[in-house]
Order: C-alpha cells, then structure tokens, then sequence
C-alpha cells in the first residue's frame, strides 16, 4: 500500500526526523488559508507517484494568494493517470546540499537494507547508474538493528559531500547518523515495504530535514497495522475490480475479450500468455486459488458483468484448492444465470474426475485435454 | 530440500481444518508424520500422533528432522522460530500473507542456526513414490510419477500443471520443490537449482518461474555451468507490469522482473525456454537427447 507525502511525513516525524511545517488543502482557499501561517511555501500535489515536479505538480509560493494560484493549478491536473484532489502546503525550507536515503525489503539479501548517498534530489535510479560509487547499500542484520555506529559506519568514506553549495556549513555526521538509524527504527515500527527520504536537506544552519517522504506498507502487514493502513491510498480500481476486492477475489481488468477463471496466480498468469500466444487477448486477470477457491460463483458473474467479455476459458490445476468444488460453483452460477456465451474448460489435478463427470452431466460441455486446446476454441468462439 | 520417507515430520497447526486434512493425506501416501504441535491441545492424540505445546517438547519426545507449519500469518514468525531454536534443520512453511518484516527475521534466524527454509507461500515439496509435505496432489498419478526430472516452481498449480504435462509425455519426477510465490523466500531458484544438480535421482530439471524479483536471472549464471540440461517456463509475459499478479512477488518495476529479461538471462545460460506449458515433454525429451 502506497502512501502520499502527507500520510509518509508523519511516520518520520513520530520518528524524531525533521519535517517541514505544512497541512493538507483540499481547496485552493484551503491552501491559501494553511499557507497564511507559514510564510513562504510549496505547494505539492498528492499522487502516489514519482516526477510529480516534472508534471508540474509542484510549485513554489511566496504569499498566500500564490499558494492559492499554485493550488488552483494544481488540483484537477492528472499525474500519471492520478487526478489530483489534494495539495500538501508546507514551509518552504532553504537547503544547502540535498542528499538521498532509504530503508527498503532487499530480496536476495533477504534483509533490510539502508541506502544513502550525497547526491540527493535527483532520480535515485539515475545515481545508481551514473554514479555508483556515489551510493552506499548496507544490508541490516535484522536480528542486530542498525544503531548510531552501523550508520556511521556507512557514511564513513562515502565520496560525494564536495557537493554543497559554497558556504554551506560542514557535514554533522553524528546527527546525519542520528537521523539514519531513526529512519531505520521507523523503517520497521512500521512494516515498510520502503521508507525513503529525497531529498533529505541539510538546512543553513547544519541541521537536517526530511523534503519529501515515500512510505510503502507491506500489503501483508496491513490486518496489523489497521489503523495506518486507513491513511494509505487505496489502488485506483473499476467498479468491478473493486467488487471482486470485497468478494475477496484477486481481479484485474484487461483489454481484452476472452474471460478467464482459473486457479492460483501463475496458472492464472500462465492462462492470459497462452491466449496471446494464440492471438488472442484476455479481458481480466481472476484467479480463484488459494483460501478463495469456494468462491467460483462470484467469480463467474464478476466476469459475465465485464460486457467486452465475448468467450470464457477456465483453468483449473487443483493442487489445495479442490477443482470438484470450484467447478460446482461455476455451474451453479452457470445454471442460474443461463448466459449465452460459449465457455470452454480444461480441468486437472484434485478432484478432476468428479469435476469432469459434473461438467458433462450437468452442463453437457465435454473438458478440453489441454490449456491450449481449450483457449484457442475460445479464441475462435470470443469471433463468431 | 527434498524431503525421503524415512524422515520424522512434525506439524505445527496439526488440529486446524487444512492442518488435519493434509496431514491424513500425507500420512496415506507415505509421509513418516512423528507429532503435531498445538499448545492447547497438548497431551492429545491427534491423525493418530501425539500432539504438543511446542516444537522444544516435540524434539525431546521425537527427534522429529523436518517441520511443516500450517499455521496463520501472523503466527508463522513465532512458530518457526520455535521449531529452529528446537533443533529443527528443515521447515517447510506454506501459509500465503506473512508479513515481510517477519519473514527476514524467522529467515536470519534459520541462518544463525543452519537451519534451511522453503517458503513461505508455497504449496510444498513432493518426492514421488516417497512422501510428501504440503498440500501437493502427490497421490493423483497423473500427475505425480516417480521418474528423473526434478521440478521447481514458485507456483503451486502451475507447477502441478507442469508435472501433469511430463507424466502426459512418459516422463515421472525425481523432486518437485515448490519454492513459494512471495518477493522474499527461505530457498531461492538458485537453492533449489543446486539442490537438484546435487541429487543423483535428478536427470533434467523443470524451472517454473514467473515475473517478479530477479531469482531467475540470479540462477542464470549457475545454469551456465550446469551438465544437466534445464527447461524453463516463466509465466506472466502478457501480464501488465506494475500490477501484483496474485502472488505478492509477481509484479514487474520498470523493466526489473520482467519476462523478457529472465527469457534473456536464461536463454543465454543456454536453458531452453518455452512457450506454453504443453510443450514442456517435446522439450524436455529434446533437451535430455
């Protein structure tokens, strides 16, 4: 789960990182109304998204009736297919050097990890190919932590700093170690997926403050973490994906015309590549494995309400989920509904024989040997 | 891993309703099942094994060398640790949803004690004619024959499918290791690759991938070297990216993880990737010459 600037400032602050003084607008009066106490701001879109200040999401305002403008501007605007409904308004901080930090879920490692480097502000990705020297990783033994003097450690040697602006005060790297090892604390306090500071500004008077903040909650750590989880921004959904979300079934909306049901997610997966392999294109993503194997039904009308929906294929592999009682649901809802489109099956592993027998008996449709055999009759019933 | 019948299994989550379904199940095709493990129901007997509070007292009473946990999310991290910090060198870990954060710990904990991990979120291992820990459909013979390819995948029925399509084509399997379908996992496809060239049962090995991560291109590089020829399917090439396709690893970031870049790395270690899963058996009975 993805959280905007605003909901990820928070978690820092609690944290004891600095953050800029600021308040959410969702109206440019509003805008102009928080800006009124803070002086000189940013105004910055809330979308869960990068490059918001390429997109021009983000503007500076000297006065309240500039933040309005720059709000008025900027609500409504689309980033990244986001429409953008809020604004974050917050004091407008002078940096003197702008650097990079984060504490991210490193899969080879199988640890957290903390990167940093001098060269902030920037596309991180960019650093990471143009200047590779210039970014430290260190993987974390989560048993152990990363305190003060593992953060030191990192920051010991690590090339860059010669690029503060002239005057700029030197680096405090106790305090810089300080804010490193906070942002791991919150790093875990908060099952982050990643928690990432860019730029983390160094102010004129050596202290530190956190510009911008991304924060991703792992999605699995969310039944712990009800109460975050409420500020995180919900994934943009069509109607029907999030009726699926509420039945509890795992659905996405494609392009396509060939509906497809199947069981676990690289079957699933495996089912939408062979229709493209044979020139066909599938409408949805709806596998139904796993804990939600019992919910065929739902499934099958999910999928008859999509109206680009010509032909369906269902793929069952039963390994855990049964394909005897993830068949029955489908006939069911197939016998109560009386849909006029063709639909084709191929059905293997737990429970096929009585899944099969229930197919011919109660549906009169003969299973197909093969995925393949099955999805190009459906790719030849979605055109006549 | 690969799991023989002589081995002790424990079952942590032994009285739930999948816990005991499974476990009569790997009871009935040959799994040497020792104990179960539930703390509120200690002293009971249970599928006929006794059942205790915890892995520590389940050790000392059985000597028990593999656990399998059917226990819910939140409880896994504890449930582990407890059998690692027992003594227990192998675990097999199969509920889908535990946190991250959680699974780098019991996972550092499994390393601090030499301890090996498959999962979490996989639907288990299979040693056709043997045993099985999971919830495989080992005992359908269609699908599962004892026979000389090695499978793995990070999918439970895909992977099943798999094994379907090389028993269709006269091939059996010496292993199938499912290696779970969640970003961060106790045995890697690399693991898992060395695992299988190491078995002498193991004449070809069956790679079931999909989008996500870097696991399969990390393996590219010790395919290189491998003697036994190694045929790869990798599913999700028509899946849009920056979407989690089910599984929580399956998910493409700008080009990393993509289907592409594994077919690429794969295809340059000189692993024959396919199509479809039907055309698993022609190539396998071409890769093996």
């Amino acid at each position: 789960m993805n959280f905007e600037e605003h909901a990820a400032k928070p978690l820092l602050h609690r944290a004891g990182i600095p953050t800029p003084k600021g308040g959410l607008a969702h109206s440019a009066s509003d805008a102009r109304e928080i800006a009124d106490g803070l002086g000189k701001v940013v105004v910055k879109a809330q979308v869960p998204t990068g490059k918001r200040g390429k997109a021009g999401g983000i503007r500076s305002a000297d006065t309240p009736s500039e933040a309005f403008d720059a709000a008025q501007a900027i609500i409504e605007m689309e980033i990244a297919g986001y429409e953008v409904t809020s604004v974050w308004v917050e004091e407008r901080l002078a940096s003197t050097a702008e650097f990079y930090a984060a504490v991210l879920n490193d899969a080879p490692s199988r640890s957290p990890m903390v990167i940093f480097s001098f060269e902030g502000g920037m596309d991180i990705e960019e650093v990471a190919a143009s200047m590779p020297d210039r970014l430290r990783r260190v993987v974390v033994d989560i048993r152990h932590g990363f305190g003060q003097q593992e953060a030191l450690a990192l920051l010991d040697g690590l090339p860059g700093a010669h690029r503060e602006k002239e005057g700029s005060p030197g680096i405090d790297k106790e305090a810089l170690a300080d804010i490193l090892a906070r942002l791991y604390r919150a790093f875990r306090d908060n099952d982050a997926e990643l928690l990432e500071i860019n730029p983390l500004a160094q102010l004129a008077d050596a202290s530190f403050a956190a510009l911008d903040c991304k924060f991703v909650l792992d999605d699995s750590a969310i039944v712990r973490r009800r109460d975050l989880a409420e500020h995180g921004r919900s994934e943009q959904l069509t109607g029907l994906e999030a009726r699926a979300r509420e039945a509890g079934l795992r659905y996405i909306e494609l392009s396509g015309d060939i509906g497809v049901i199947a069981n676990g997610a690289g079957l699933t997966m495996t089912t939408m590549d062979v229709i493209a392999r044979h020139g066909g294109e599938p409408a949805n993503f709806l596998e139904i494995g796993g804990d939600s194997y019992i919910h065929a039904r739902p499934a099958l009308e999910l999928l008859l309400d999509n109206p680009r929906v010509r032909s369906l294929v269902v793929n069952f592999c039963g390994a855990f989920a049964r394909t005897d009682v993830m068949t029955q649901g489908i006939v069911e809802a197939w016998k109560a509904l009386g849909p006029s489109l063709p639909i084709f099956f191929c059905v293997h592993g737990t429970g096929s024989k009585e899944a099969r027998a229930m197919l011919r008996e109660d549906l009169g449709i003969e299973p197909f040997e093969t995925m393949d055999e099955a999805i190009i009759a459906a790719i030849a019933g979605a055109k006549s | 891993m690969i799991v023989r019948a002589s081995e002790r299994v424990l079952i942590q989550g032994i009285t739930g309703r999948q816990g005991t379904f499974w476990t009569e199940r790997m009871q009935a095709y040959g799994t040497r099942i020792v104990a179960g493990v539930n703390p509120k129901k200690a002293g009971t007997v249970h599928c006929g094994v006794p059942v205790y509070a915890n892995a520590g007292q389940a050790m000392r009473e059985t000597g028990f060398e593999v656990s399998v946990l059917f226990i819910p999310a939140l409880g896994v991290k504890a449930a582990a640790v407890d059998a690692i910090e027992a003594g227990c060198k192998r675990l097999v870990i199969l509920t889908e949803h535990v946190p991250v954060h959680d699974v780098m710990e019991l996972l550092a904990a499994a390393k601090a004690n030499d301890a090996c991990v498959v999962g979490p979120n996989t639907a288990g291992l299979v040693t056709p004619g043997e045993c099985f820990t999971g919830f495989m459909p080992a005992f359908e013979r269609d699908i599962f024959r004892p026979g000389s390819i090695g499978v793995i995948s990070r999918s439970g029925s895909l992977g099943t499918l798999i094994c379907l399509n090389l028993v269709q084509a006269g091939f059996g399997e010496s292993a199938f290791v499912g290696i779970g379908g969640d970003p961060i996992i106790g045995t890697t496809t690399l693991d898992a690759l060395r695992i299988l060239d190491a078995d002498p049962g193991t004449q070809a090995v069956a790679l079931v991938g999909e989008i996500g991560g870097t696991m399969e291109e990390d393996a590219a590089e010790y395919i290189a070297g491998m003697k036994k020829p190694v045929v790869a399917f990798i599913a999700g090439g028509a899946s849009p990216p920056g979407k989690k396709m089910g599984h929580a690893g399956a998910i493409v970031i700008g080009n990393r993880g993509s289907h592409a870049s594994k077919r690429k790395a794969l295809e340059a270690a000189r692993a024959v990737v396919i199509q479809s899963p039907s055309d698993i058996g022609p190539a396998m009975r071409e890769a093996i010459g």
